[in-house]
């Protein structure tokens, strides 16, 4: 089986009369965590939504697990263990801890798996096993994008897909949000991760793919790319 | 070179958001001037702001030596401001020509229809629409309407025209001709302030940048200033102190 759990090829989506996407692709290897950056505006979410399924790719392929996927749904894509964990958190807030971890587990294939899974995620978060009970809405920033990574592994997923990781969130929640990548890594998840902050997002990855005006730009591994005065250039244009 | 456009310490607040604090900044007369930062910077607020859809909270804003302060649209337009919006809204059943001369008409002279209707066919040929001046605004492509938008804007003879993300959504090929159009447009005598997300192309036209971010000026220079910047490096880029911090073990 080939080491290649995710393939993008040359995608193209948009929204109505704007296309926002040119050609991007970008390959993930089972396993490990790859990045994914490129200024405001350049197309990351797009990417995300278009291989997740959320939005319908006007062309390009998106091959999982070496199966085209590249039309399915997003729940159809879900249930194959393509999971988003997208910006903003996008939590349930008038449910508990709990509630938002069950509804995670929502595909057939992780309903089946919800005992072990539950147990496994409160391992990794003990915080969240301590105030199951609490209602999302009154949890701090950080603490919901824990939650929202939780959920999202209570879908069991091959890979996890995570927008925005950092995004409004205090430098000191965002180190102990790093902590629980590296923790997600060791435990040996497939992560493509978006995050604002380029130096964390290359510290925490293996690969990056850097793109810029809806192209991929440039890529390499993520202590080449960190060195390259290049990638200035994608995000600031000189 | 002479200020044609002075905001002076504007803010706008909504609600628990100061969108704009305290911002000035100034448009000389020929010139292009870009205004970039993160999204939520802030940046269309101070084009809503300039052009009056809203009020200003505090601040001013001077228009060729005139306090505007405050004025509706309709009457800053009246004083030579046009604006291209993000999203394009055409008057979709009305003809290419129609839309510009509605511009014409509501612009800073206030030209009567014959009159009006002459001035948008001479913008309508100058942006490059003239075979598409009969046909229906909605009828045309992306790459059309985003012309047919500055078009309109321009018929208005403005001494001012503010554009915001007139490159977002072309392909490669149109970009460059936008990019094209828009020095062409300044050359003309109108003086340009764009917000722009493609990095490229607003480094390469503007003469000078001023970069936003949380509703206050970072920083202003030519654009090599700018890209040579620490705090709008870190701003786009992320703070690199994070960085340390993260790779310390727990």
């Amino acid at each position: 089986m080939s080491n290649i759990l995710l393939q993008v090829e040359g995608l193209e989506a948009g929204y109505g009369d704007v296309q926002v996407l040119w050609g991007i692709s970008l390959k993930v290897e089972r396993g490990s965590m790859t990045t994914l950056l490129g200024a405001n505006g350049a197309g990351k979410t797009t990417t995300l939504r278009a291989v997740t399924g959320a939005l319908r790719p006007r062309a390009g392929k998106v091959v999982f697990a070496g199966e085209d996927v590249s039309w399915l749904s997003a729940h159809a894509k879900a249930a194959r263990g393509l999971v988003l964990v997208p910006e903003g958190r996008q939590l349930f807030s008038n449910m508990t801890v709990q509630e938002n971890l069950e509804m995670g587990a929502y595909s057939q294939r992780a309903r089946q798996r919800f005992a072990t899974q539950l147990e496994q995620v409160y391992a990794m978060f003990p915080r969240l096993k301590e105030r199951r009970d609490q209602k999302a809405g009154t949890f701090s920033g950080g603490e919901q994008q824990m939650l929202a990574i939780a959920r999202g592994l209570m879908a069991v997923p091959e890979i996890l897909i995570i927008d925005e990781l950092s995004l409004g969130l205090a430098p000191v929640v965002v180190q102990q949000l790093a902590e629980a990548l590296k923790s997600l890594k060791a435990a040996g998840v497939t992560v493509l991760l978006v995050e604002q902050n380029l130096h964390l997002a290359l510290a925490l990855s293996d690969y990056a793919y850097v793109i810029a005006e809806g192209r991929s730009f440039l890529e390499g591994p993520s202590a080449e790319v960190a060195a390259k005065p290049e990638i200035r250039q994608a995000y600031l244009g000189l | 070179m002479s200020t044609l456009l002075e905001v002076s310490h504007i803010s706008k607040r909504f609600g628990g958001l100061q969108a704009v604090d305290r911002l000035s900044l100034t448009v000389n007369e020929g010139e292009i001037l870009g205004l970039i930062g993160p999204n939520g910077a802030g940046k269309s607020t101070v084009f809503n702001l300039i052009n009056g859809v809203y009020p200003p909270d505090t601040g001013r804003i001077f228009f060729a030596g005139q306090d505007i302060t405050g004025e509706p649209p309709y009457r800053v337009a009246r004083h030579g401001i046009s604006r291209a919006h993000q999203i394009v809204q055409p008057l979709a059943g009305l003809s290419v020509l129609d839309n510009c001369t509605v511009g014409a008409c509501f612009g800073r002279q206030a030209l009567p229809l014959a009159a009006a209707r002459k001035a948008a066919r001479e913008v309508v040929e100058m942006i490059g629409l003239g075979d598409r001046a009969d046909s229906l605004a909605g009828s045309l492509t992306t790459a059309g309407k985003k012309r047919l938008e500055m078009a309109r804007a321009l018929s208005a003879r403005p001494r001012l025209l503010l554009l915001d993300e007139v490159l977002a959504g072309l392909n490669p090929t149109e970009t460059e001709r936008m990019i094209e159009t828009v020095r062409k447009i300044r050359d003309s005598g109108v003086a340009i302030l764009m917000i722009e997300h493609i990095m490229r192309a607003v480094m390469s036209l503007s003469d000078r940048i001023v970069v936003l971010n949380l509703g206050t000026k970072l920083a202003e220079g030519t654009p090599r200033e700018v890209a040579d910047n620490p705090d709008v490096i870190t701003a786009y880029l992320g703070d690199s102190k994070l960085l340390t911090a993260a790779e310390r073990p727990a």
